[in-house]
Formats: C-alpha cells, structure tokens, sequence
C-alpha cells in the first residue's frame, strides 16, 4: 500500500492507523514520548484550533518538538514552513514574507523586527497538555522546506504530504523496526526518516546537534535501532569512531551525496549482517531511486524502470518528473522549478560507462560539502568584496573525507608578486572575511592566485562542469 | 620528509585556523576526540595529499579507517613508504 493510492487526510490520521498495532515512540535523548500520547494531547498548549488555515513557521530548537508540531498541524495549518536550527536569523524576515507567516511556534523566544506581520507566537516547553476543543477546519497542509539558494536566502520549497511520502511503504512494521537518522528531519533526508517511521507505526531516534558521534552511537545501540540513515560522511565519521561497533543495524541508507566504493565496501565489512541502499533525491525533485547492490552509480536501466518516476538525461544532467517532485518555490526570485514539460532539472551530470551512471558533478558548479550545497556564487560575492581582488572562481575539490571542498581561483587587481608578504597578508585578509561573513563548511579550503580566469564571450565566468 | 612531523605540523595549523582546542597529540588519542570535525579532517586530508603527494582515503577502497592519531600516522607512513 503507498501513500499515493491510499492518501489520508493528514499525518496524525496515518499514525493513528499505524499506533494500533504496537506502541512506537520518539526520542531524542533526553525526552521520548509515546506517538499514542502525542496524538492525544497537545504539545502546542492545547491552542493548534487557533491555527486552523493559517501560514505556522516552525522553528524550534528540539527536533522532537518540530515533529509533533508537524503532527499537530498537518491537516489544520494552510501551511508549515519547518526551519532547520541553522541560521534562521538573517533571513527570518525574507522567510515570513515570502510564506507570509502569520504565526511561530517555537521553544526559544523569538523577538525580531522582521516579525511584525506574525499574529501569534505559541511557545512550546515540551508538555503534553490536554487539547482543546475547537473543530480546526480541513485542510491539504503545504509543507514547506528550506533549502539553499545561490544568493544565500533560502529557497522555499512547496511539497504537500502526498508527495513527501511518495516513495514510502506504508506497511506496518509491527513495532520490530526502529529507526534513526544522522539527518536533522527539517532537511528533506531527515524528513523521509520521520515520515518513514511514522507512517509505519515504528519508533525513531533523533539525533542531537550538541551530541558526540560516540555518544549518539551509544544511545543507537542502546535502543536496538534497525534502521539508520546518514550521508556518506556521516558513515565515514561513524567508522573513524571506537564506537562503531555499538550499533548493529539491518538497514543502513545512504543519501545526500555520492556513495563511492570505498565507504559502502567499509559499511559492508563492518556490518555484514546489514542491508546497504545508497538513494537518490533532491529537496525539489523529491527520492527519485534506490541502488541495492552494493556498488557507487546505479545501473541504467534503473531509468527506465523505476515505477512512478519518469528520469531523462539531457545535456548530461538528471531530469526527473513525478508525484515525489516538489511543486513550486514560493520566493519567486527563484525562478521555476520545473520545466515547461514538468521535469525538474537536478543540474547532476552523469557520466555512462558500462552500462552504469555515475555522477560526476554539477552543471551550475554547485559543490556538495558533506550533503550541504555550497553555491560558488555566494562564495565569489564575499571574496569580491576585497578591494584587492578583481574576480574570484570558486570550484569544488573533492574530498575523500567530506564528498567535496570548496576552493577558490582569485585574481588580484595588481599582478601577484612571486609570494611575497603583501599576498600572503592579502589571502589571510580573504579568508579572514569569508570566516566573518559563510558559515565554516562555505570558506575555501584553498585559495589560489592566478592570473586569469575562462570568461566565456558573454562576459560571464566559465564553470567547471565536473567535480 | 619526516611523515609524523609534517602530520603533527598540519594538524596544528587546521586547528588553529578552525579555531579547535587540540589535546596532546598522543598515539593512542582517538581521532573523534582531538576536536577535529569533518571539515577540519578533509582539510588535513587535503592538505597532506599537497605534501606528500598521495591520499590514503582514496588510494584504497579497502584499507580500515583510522581511530586513533596512531593509526591516522600509520596509515601515512604505510603508503609514503
């Protein structure tokens, strides 16, 4: 049975289905709350009737907290806009205009100016407390997510739950799966997860920002979860840990970068009883496919023959059409997100060798750092703010750690001099304003000078096509 | 070049510039508690292939990841030889 031929009304209707059969629960540690407990109080106060049709942003701190808000008002909000913990500050008022917010829930106080249109403010400590008794009206809740965008300001992305749990199975695990994720479930790979468990009616574990890999490796094991999500180098990370014998699960996926040879033959070495899927899937082109044998790419006929989801390589890159995908942005700055035929571009270029794909890069130059997208373009701005610097290239390297770094080309108004002090004092000055400006995973690894760089006859700086 | 040196030399550059309070670089430190995140390891990784001019990470599909600062010098030494 999927979600697709047997939609229900809203998220806590599914569970309520699923909580029959077993008893899951959600933790995060330092709190864990029974679903059936969750779906009968409220942890909004008991005031969710007083956001019936409204536009809600959710933006807690606690992972938890976020998901049962999701249960909550799925079904009784216009909209939920799930704000990852992350940088939520300079562009909360791009946010709460573009999705125009009328209300927050949240477990810190948020007093910004750019709020002023927000109605209500509902703090959320954690309690179950009774709920209230309004009769929210029925609504297809959009849910909203954020993901990155070439200025900076995040793009918003429009999914209903329809097409978040497009790729999920809805058989009920009968309480013997337990899930967990490295993901926090505000980015689209965390989210699957929830979904994923929730719809099920099996138990997850979140995981903690503040939290050692040793220790979340230690509550995993503790718990006797399953099922574990992560990207690539979430493994690698867990594999340099004494701690990564704790765990031993029998689903391990993989997603949000490329899965190479290398750590998928490590995660079978050290997991020989687990199942390994690498998955691919964007925020706006929705999980597109699974690669169940063991080895980096996916097999060509994985095209043609994936039920539901309609792929095409054109000019080398990934175009995928189906119920999965997003529907819009809601900035429009962002342009479409489809084609005109319906496809979205997912801009990865594909190399076939073999009768297998293997991604090779992207075409706008976006670099992968660890799952998060780095755009060269953000980067280049900050650079091009030193006075000393004509033009920047921002490229990526690969990492056999990290997916990808990030490395900038630059060449300065004055011909370098052959390494001397004033260049020296120069870059650390560039790298000194990157590290004020981007986040750590964003400021070049390396920074180059050259003496020019390929500008095409447009006038526009020639990208790399390939990582 | 001496391998352990141009290691320790390196580590202690990335965690100065990723602003990491490093602990006393001992072999039997494990890797995940020397404060380094995996940015600051894909730096070093990046930067020790500039010095010795090979990537152990992606020289093997197969070779067991490293835990200890120990074994992170090992497996250096092993391929440098």
């Amino acid at each position: 049975m999927s979600m697709l031929q047997n939609s229900p009304a809203s998220i806590s209707e599914a569970i309520s289905t699923a909580v029959d059969t077993c008893d899951p629960f959600v933790s995060s540690g330092e709190t864990s709350l029974l679903l059936r407990d969750l779906l009968a109080g409220s942890l909004l106060g008991g005031r969710s009737d007083e956001l019936s049709g409204s536009s809600v942003l959710i933006a807690t701190t606690d992972q938890l907290i976020a998901a049962a808000a999701l249960i909550e008002l799925d079904g009784v909000a216009r909209r939920m806009v799930l704000c990852p913990p992350d940088s939520l500050e300079e562009y909360l008022p791009s946010i709460v205009e573009s999705a125009e917010v009328d209300a927050i829930v949240s477990d810190r106080i948020i007093n910004h100016p750019g709020t002023a249109r927000v109605s209500s403010f509902i703090h959320c400590d954690g309690k179950i407390v009774p709920k209230g008794y309004g009769s929210p009206g029925r609504y297809e809740t959009e849910w909203v997510l954020l993901t990155s965008g070439t200025t900076g300001v995040p793009k918003l992305v429009v999914h209903t739950l329809a097409s978040l749990a497009g790729a999920i199975s809805c058989e009920p695990s009968n309480g013997r799966v337990i899930w967990s994720t490295f993901y926090d479930i505000r980015r689209y790979g965390g989210l699957q997860i929830l979904l994923r468990a929730l719809l099920t009616g099996s138990s997850l574990l979140f995981s903690n920002a503040q939290e050692s890999t040793a220790g979340f490796l230690a509550r995993v094991g503790a718990h006797g979860v399953t099922h574990i999500s992560g990207t690539p180098s979430h493994w690698r990370r867990v594999l340099m840990s004494s701690s990564a014998r704790l765990i031993s699960p029998e689903y391990i996926r993989l997603s949000g970068e490329i899965a190479d040879q290398g750590i998928l033959n490590h995660l079978a070495q050290v997991y020989p009883q687990a199942r390994i899927a690498h998955a691919f899937a964007t925020t706006e082109a929705g999980v597109a496919f699974d690669v169940n044998d063991g080895m980096t790419g996916f097999p060509c006929s994985v095209l043609e023959r994936t039920p539901g989801v309609e792929m095409k390589v054109e000019n080398d890159s990934l175009r995928i059409r189906s119920p999965r995908t997003a529907s819009r942005y809601l900035n429009e700055l962002h342009g479409p997100l489809k084609n005109a035929d319906g496809f979205v571009d997912t801009t990865d270029i594909l190399d076939l060798r073999n009768e297998r794909y293997y991604f090779v890069g992207r075409r706008d130059g976006v670099i992968n750092v660890g799952g998060m997208k780095v755009h060269p373009e953000e980067v280049e701005e900050v650079i091009n703010r030193h006075p000393k610097v004509r033009m920047s290239l921002v490229r990526t390297k690969k990492s056999s750690i990290i997916g990808s770094l990030v490395v900038a080309d630059v060449v300065l108004r004055s011909a370098p001099g052959p390494e001397g002090d004033g260049d020296r004092q120069i870059l650390q000055d560039i790298l000194l304003l990157c590290r004020e400006e981007l986040p750590s995973h964003k400021v070049p690894s390396t920074i180059n000078f050259v003496s020019k760089l390929p500008v095409a006859d447009s006038g526009k700086l020639m990208r790399p096509r390939h990582a | 070049m001496n391998v352990r040196n141009e290691i320790v030399t390196q580590v202690k550059q990335v965690a100065q510039e990723q602003k990491k309070r490093l602990p006393p670089l001992t072999d039997g430190l494990e890797l995940l508690n020397s404060g380094l995140d995996s940015l600051c390891f894909a730096i070093l990784v990046s930067r020790l292939e500039d010095s010795f001019g090979l990537d152990p990470f992606a020289a093997s599909e197969d070779a067991p990841f490293p835990v200890t600062f120990g074994d992170f010098v090992n497996l250096y030494e092993h391929v440098a030889k």
